[in-house]
């Protein structure tokens, strides 16, 4: 069993995942249930000013799209921050704190855009024992248009104004929890440093509409005939959370930023795969709210066992690992040249990458009367396609041409390592 | 009145009256909505898929799933109905585990197909179940088509030939119309009616005329058919049924496996079917099967199959097999008739251990008994009284492709025509691939 005590910013985690700000962490009964089932934080759900408590829809807040298996791939809410009283969550963040002293307790926060309303809230929280405090700049709906939320996301110098009212007012670590609904996450992310983050986190949810329902012509999730945008997470949106993640843990400006990974994290694979690209621990929300808690008995074991693999003592040694392997286009070698190669004791025939193959990419796939599939060389540009709509894993791989072959589709020797930066082709290149 | 499993003899009511309902119950249940869902998501939507070249109607089955899967079930059906008017029963009765479920992809990856036959049978069932006939016939050609045979061949023909805007009568020898599908088929594969309704739902085309109670060689004559039709087509099954050719074949209660299939299927109440305690079943295919299976559900207390070749020789499939053995049904293989003892009425057959030799299957001097209130002959059938002045090949009416007979203006298709494999799909096939051949033949004739 390898050790995963995470230190994140300083605020020490038996195991680095966290439950993100979300309905799984709004009140006491769910974050015993969730310490109980062996959660190494979580970030409480966003708590407001005080004064009457924000009001939700009391029809559905929650839409999804699903696999045709019906396994849900992205969930879509319309909820706001916590509906609760404030005094009635500061005292039972207190009182779990209490008796969790070994898991983080992040609080969440939303405030109106002054000064003194931050230095409130900071207050109250203190007096909890929390470990740290979340800003929430990310939510994009009904927040956003009372001037809070993602309204303060996608404003780089309101991000950096409230960090630094908070840096101000609080000891305890402060994490900026970053909206994706920008063009350039970096933006945000320098603001957030130079205000004076301990960390940021990525990403909330995405802005967006569930589905169309084609009997009343509303979006879905549907309140009385009219529908809203929500916000997006889930399984669907990893791969825009794990690019935004590598574009901060990359960045000359933002480098060593520390990063709380969000976004579709389901599996131990996800988080492992987010902590590679520079986060130091990760947050949960829609994998639980799909299975409940028992996951992360999954996710403890299989990084443990991934660890123990890769011969690594601490979840630090992971960390960033497979951030200098994110390069950009122009320097991605383009005289490494594959070959799809299909495994005719794996292949059941379905013909689906001849399909794709014939009707939408390079024609490189032969099919015999007998439904042998084989790959033409000769025209495989290597596009993986095949691959990627075969329903069995590995029946097709990619194989390296080594280098001196002579590739037979382009009737060149595989060279030496160059790039489009010195192709001739490049018209920078041409001009000089 | 009360008999047991234990009763001596052949009677009645063998089993608590509530019994035969569950036991002639759909075997197969129907799928629900979610059950379809959750199989049609399974289809890997195959390109030039294996499925389709395995079904005899070539029934686009990537498609049908797919539409299913998209919450379109009609469109499904419609895409069935378009190869087989007849995918309702089809989806019942089809060996789907040697056709389309054999060359499902899925099969070969996980040894577990998508089970098309019962996504079929969602589609066709939902579709059947609404008022509208799906398809709308083309304009009237004024010409005529007597089809003879209202099995699955002769129907699939008459609805072809409907469709593209004939006229058909179809004439039938028996009191209803349906063939096999009503009179042939195991009674828990084809529940509450749904022969005669499917031909009922299948008449609603229009254009088709049906006559029971006349046969070939009875009131209609091929002559008198081709002078007063433009073509005809024969769809007349397989009248005849093979001998035992043993010693005491003539005693009482040894009976025809098809006679006692067709009695289940007409009768209304299963508890007043006379059963025997003990049940031979001489035969390896389909019908052996059937006629096994239901005397186990009638309540005989022991019931055997008997089967002359090696177990991999039965026509059987080794799915009907396992239904059978699972049904509690003993399959006795390498064995042949010799005699059949009793004093009038059977009381045993005696079987000797044969041998599957290269000059034909010899009994050795080996025999054994086995009790028997009644055996149920299943051992294939004939083409009994085919029409004369009609080429034969192997028994049955030669055609070549088409379904075109030696004589012109006559086709035929179905179990009575050579080649294909007397499967109630392959009927379908011939039915409908004939009906185009006569419509292209009448049509060029009117230019």
């Amino acid at each position: 069993m390898a050790n995963l005590t995470t230190d994140f910013i300083g605020i020490k985690s038996p195991n680095p995942f966290w439950l993100a700000s979300a309905p799984p962490t709004d009140k006491e009964y769910n974050v015993r249930r969730a310490f109980k089932a062996g959660w190494g934080g979580v970030v409480w759900k966003t708590l407001g000013s005080e004064g009457p408590p924000v009001v939700n829809v009391n029809g559905p807040r929650y839409g999804a799209i699903w696999g045709a298996d019906r396994r849900l791939l992205g969930l879509i809410n319309i909820e706001l921050i916590t509906d609760r009283p404030l005094d009635v969550n500061l005292r039972e963040i207190k009182a779990v704190k209490r008796d969790y002293k070994d898991r983080a307790m992040i609080i969440s926060l939303m405030v109106p855009c002054d000064e003194q309303s931050w230095k409130d809230i900071l207050l109250h929280v203190e007096d909890t024992e929390a470990d740290g405090v979340e800003l929430n700049f990310g939510c994009p709906h009904g927040m956003a248009e009372r001037g809070m939320g993602g309204a303060v996301g996608q404003v780089p110098e309101y991000i950096e104004m409230i960090t630094r009212w908070c840096k101000m007012h609080t000891r305890m670590p402060v994490i900026v929890k970053l909206t994706p609904n920008i063009s350039d996450i970096r933006k945000p992310a320098e603001a957030a440093k130079r205000g004076g983050a301990d960390a940021v986190s990525l990403i909330n949810t995405i802005n967006s509409i569930t589905s169309v329902n084609l009997d009343s012509f509303a979006p879905e999730p549907m309140i009385d005939g009219k529908g809203t945008h929500g916000g997006y997470c889930g399984p669907a949106v990893k791969p825009i959370a794990l690019n935004m993640v590598a574009e901060i843990a990359r960045s000359r400006d933002t480098h060593g930023l520390p990063i709380s990974g969000i976004g579709g994290i389901t599996t131990w694979r996800d988080a492992a795969g987010f902590m590679a690209l520079g986060a130091g621990n990760v947050q949960v929300c829609t994998a639980v709210m799909t299975y409940g808690f028992k996951i992360v008995q999954e996710m403890i074991s299989g990084l443990s066992d991934y660890m123990d693999g890769k011969g690594m003592a601490s979840t630090a040694e992971l960390v960033g690992r497979a951030v200098p392997n994110v390069t950009d286009w122009q320097y991605l070698n383009l005289n490494y040249v594959t070959k799809a190669q299909i495994s005719q004791t794996d292949c059941i025939k379905c013909g689906r990458c001849y399909a794709a193959c014939e009707d939408t990419s390079h024609q490189a796939i032969s099919m015999s009367a007998d439904r042998v599939f084989e790959v033409m060389e000769d025209e495989c540009v290597a596009c993986n396609l095949c691959i990627n709509v075969c329903p069995v894993d590995n029946c097709i791989t990619m194989v390296e041409m080594p280098k001196g072959a002579v590739d037979p589709r382009t009737g060149t020797k595989v060279g030496d390592y160059a790039n489009w930066t010195t192709h001739p082709n490049n018209p920078s290149v041409a001009a000089e | 009145m009360s008999n047991s499993q234990l009763t001596p003899g052949v009677v009645p009511g063998r089993l608590p009256a509530k019994a035969y309902d569950a036991n002639f119950a759909d075997v197969i249940a129907p799928y629900d909505r979610h059950e379809a869902q959750v199989a049609s998501d399974r289809c890997y939507f195959c390109h030039d898929a294996p499925c389709i070249t395995a079904c005899p109607t070539s029934i686009d089955i990537p498609l049908f799933i797919r539409q299913i899967a998209t919450g379109t079930p009609d469109a499904a059906a419609k895409t069935i109905f378009a190869q087989n008017i007849l995918g309702g029963m089809c989806a019942r009765v089809c060996p789907t585990e040697q056709l389309c479920e054999e060359a499902c992809v899925r099969e070969a990856a996980e040894g577990k197909p998508v089970e098309i036959g019962r996504l079929q049978r969602f589609a066709t069932d939902g579709l059947m179940a609404k008022a509208k006939h799906p398809f709308t016939r083309a304009v009237a050609t004024g010409k005529r088509v007597a089809v003879v045979g209202a099995g699955p061949a002769g129907l699939a023909c008459a609805h072809r030939m409907a469709l593209l805007g004939h006229d058909v009568v179809i004439y039938d020898a028996r009191p209803k119309p349906g063939g096999l599908n009503e009179f042939g088929i195991a009674t828990y594969k084809t529940t509450d009616d749904f022969a005669q309704r499917e031909v009922d739902w299948l008449l609603k085309i229009g254009g088709i005329k049906i006559e029971t109670g006349k046969a070939l060689g009875g009131t209609l004559s091929l002559e008198g058919l081709k002078s007063s039709y433009d073509a005809v087509f024969l769809g007349i099954g397989l009248g005849g049924v093979n001998a035992l050719r043993s010693d005491g074949e003539d005693k009482a209660n040894v009976l025809d496996a098809v006679d006692f299939i067709s009695d289940l299927r007409q009768s209304t109440n299963k508890s007043q079917l006379p059963i025997g305690r003990d049940v031979v079943v001489i035969g390896g295919g389909m019908t052996a099967v059937d006629a096994a299976v239901q005397s186990k559900l009638l309540g005989a207390e022991n019931v055997t199959i008997v089967y002359r070749r090696d177990q991999a020789k039965m026509s059987a499939s080794p799915y009907e097999q396992g239904h059978a053995t699972s049904a509690g049904v003993r399959i006795i293989c390498n064995a042949m008739p010799v005699a059949v003892h009793g004093n009038g009425t059977v009381r045993e057959v005696e079987f000797a251990y044969s041998q599957d030799t290269d000059t034909g299957l010899k009994p050795s001097a080996e025999t054994f008994r086995l009790r028997a209130d009644q055996v149920f002959k299943a051992i294939g059938q004939t083409l009994d009284d085919a029409p004369s002045g009609l080429a034969l090949a192997g028994g049955k009416i030669a055609i070549t492709a088409a379904g075109r007979t030696s004589l012109p203006g006559i086709w035929a298709g179905g179990d009575c025509a050579s080649g294909g494999n007397d499967l109630t799909v392959t009927a379908v096939a011939e039915g409908r691939d004939a009906a185009m051949d006569i419509h292209a033949s009448l049509m060029g004739a009117v230019r």
